[in-house]
């Protein structure tokens, strides 16, 4: 009995983990599903997102402490996040706007050379501006504990699990039943078809960047209620994991990307329950390879066009 | 002054020219058609018009003002459309999604339903698939519906770009009173078509194209009984 509460409560710890995950690879399916670009500069993307949300805390005199009162009001932490998404929106599409779109019939290879340059180029920026030592970030929420039947979840977690259900629900939506997400779906497909329907093909790949980005800002806002010190490579891992989890679900699927982070959380955090933390850092390469081997179009992959 | 004029445009793929100083107009309220054999340049002038390659020299003015470079999606705004070669229907997208992105730069949302209605009276058969997949109609339907969707768009010019291609006579003959019916209601359509019997028979005036240069314009019906075009398009 014992065993398998044990294995539920990580099941649950993996959610809270896995919705970051999912959060950041929704950015990376999302704008492969329309260019074929892997954005490797992504994962830093959700490393200014944790940043953009700590700076102006600690401006406007949040202080990071070890207490278990939370420093910054829940409508201020509010304020911070639209901020952070805002400004990681911005970055974005700033990125895609001057790096990529010059690149856009030079081929694939430059492309990807270009998205490996601006993550190595994001992150030194992060080290010169943010510097190496590590920030705490103020506290957002009174910790408290919650029993849900048989496991026990800290309150930060059920909100990060919350948020992100929250953030996905509005995107589905979005990309489902608005002729925005239409056009999106089509841009994917075709973007010279789209444009003979009169889309702004342009537009729509900036709303791309910027809604992935803005996704990746709150991801780096909420592993701060979580995990609140913040480094400038603190993008690599979770970006690196978040786009394995891209390609498990099947890369240019905005459920498979939400399915593949879920799952990867969940399998980790299993894995590390059971086998130790140092196993569960290999996890998403062995799920990588393993997906590779069986069904190399990931779980939601289609074999046909359909990528958004 | 005509709705559409092409003056003296050449296009070239890198090295190779696929359109040789090629002049064509399109007046108000015409049907013209375009035809000639394969690779003769004919999707490559339609393409040259709404924007998707741009010619290397000449003009192509649209409504009275050069569009040389103004972008696709804008000259879908101004009423210049494309229901491009094999369909170019989103298959992942449904039917009512298909036919609602060909208004998607129109604001007008009273008048858009009103279009749709007539759509799906023109083309009853896309009515009974609106909820399914674009890419789950066969051929016929799907070339319904890029019809459809263009005309979604209130076109001053509809551009066809074979239309015909790949369907049963039954639907060939379908297709062409639909252009027929459509031009009736005020569009101009400038047709593509390698089918040159049919479209010379619906449009008033066409043009013949052969390795990048048109060879031949005028009357469609004079076209008809031309030697040469008998012997080349009309297996005569
Ligand atoms: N993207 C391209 N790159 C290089 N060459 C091209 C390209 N598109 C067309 N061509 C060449 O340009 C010429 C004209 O092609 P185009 O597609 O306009 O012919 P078409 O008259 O529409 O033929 P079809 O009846 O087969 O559709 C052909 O020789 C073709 O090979
Ligand atoms: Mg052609």
């Amino acid at each position: 009995m014992l065993a398998v509460n044990e294995l539920l409560q990580q099941v649950a710890n993996g959610l809270a983990k896995g919705s970051v995950y999912a959060l950041i690879a929704v950015g990376y399916t999302m704008v492969y599903g329309v260019l074929e670009l892997i954005n490797f500069a992504h994962g830093e993307v959700f490393m200014l997102g944790a940043y953009f949300g700590y700076w102006p805390a600690r401006w406007l005199g949040y202080m990071p402490d070890s207490g278990e009162k939370p420093q910054v009001p829940a409508p201020v932490a509010l304020l911070l996040t639209f901020g952070a998404m805002a400004a990681c929106a911005l970055i974005g599409v700033l990125v895609e706007r001057l790096a990529y779109r010059p690149l856009r019939n030079a081929g694939r290879l430059s492309a990807l050379i270009t998205a490996i340059g601006i993550s190595v180029l994001m992150q030194n920026l992060a080290l010169v501006v943010f510097h190496a030592d590590s920030k705490d970030f103020p506290r957002m929420i009174d910790q408290q504990s919650v029993v849900l039947g048989p496991v026990e979840l800290p309150n930060t977690k059920l909100l990060i699990i919350g948020v992100t259900a929250l953030m996905m629900a509005g995107l589905f939506w979005m990309v489902r039943y608005t002729r925005t997400g239409a056009a999106m779906r089509a841009c994917s497909h075709s973007m010279k078809t789209a444009s003979l329907m009169g889309v702004n093909v342009n537009r729509i790949i900036s709303l791309t960047f910027a809604i992935g980005s803005a996704m990746a800002a709150v991801a780096g806002v909420l592993i701060s209620l979580d995990q609140p010190r913040l480094t400038p490579l603190m993008g690599l891992m979770p970006g690196l994991k978040a786009f394995v989890a891209a390609v498990l679900g099947g890369i240019g699927s905005i459920p498979g990307a939400v399915a593949g982070g879920i799952l990867l959380g969940v399998v980790e955090s299993v894995v590390g329950g059971v086998a130790g933390t140092t196993y569960s850092e290999a996890v998403a390469f062995v799920l990588l390879i393993l997906i590779l081997l069986v069904r190399p179009s990931g779980l939601f992959g289609k074999s046909g066009r359909e990528k958004v | 002054m005509a709705l559409l004029e092409i003056e003296h445009v050449d296009v070239f793929y890198g090295a190779v020219q696929a359109l040789r100083s090629v002049s064509l107009r399109v007046e108000q309220g015409e049907v013209v058609s375009l035809v000639g054999s394969n690779g003769a340049g004919k999707t490559t002038t339609l393409n040259a018009i709404c924007g998707l390659v741009r010619p290397r020299a000449g003009d192509v003015r649209f409504d009275g003002q050069s569009i040389a470079r103004v972008p696709t999606h804008e000259l879908v705004r101004r009423g210049l459309v494309m229901a491009p070669e094999g369909r170019g229907i989103f298959p992942n997208l449904t039917v009512a999604e298909n036919l609602d992105l060909g208004a998607y730069s129109r604001r007008d949302h009273g008048a858009v339903k009103t279009d749709l209605d007539r759509v799906l009276a023109l083309f009853p058969r896309l009515n009974e698939r609106m909820r399914q997949k674009g890419g789950t109609l066969s051929g016929g339907e799907q070339q319904m519906l890029a019809i459809g969707r263009a005309l979604m768009s209130r076109p001053k010019l509809l551009l066809l770009d074979e239309p015909s291609l790949g369907l049963a006579p039954l639907l060939v003959k379908v297709i062409f009173d639909t252009i027929d019916a459509i031009n009736r209601e005020g569009v101009t359509v400038l047709l593509v078509e390698q089918n040159a019997n049919a479209a010379l028979k619906h449009s008033k005036r066409a043009y013949v194209l052969e390795s990048g240069s048109i060879a031949l314009e005028g009357d469609a019906s004079q076209l008809r009984d031309d030697p040469a075009v008998k012997a080349a398009y009309l297996g005569e």
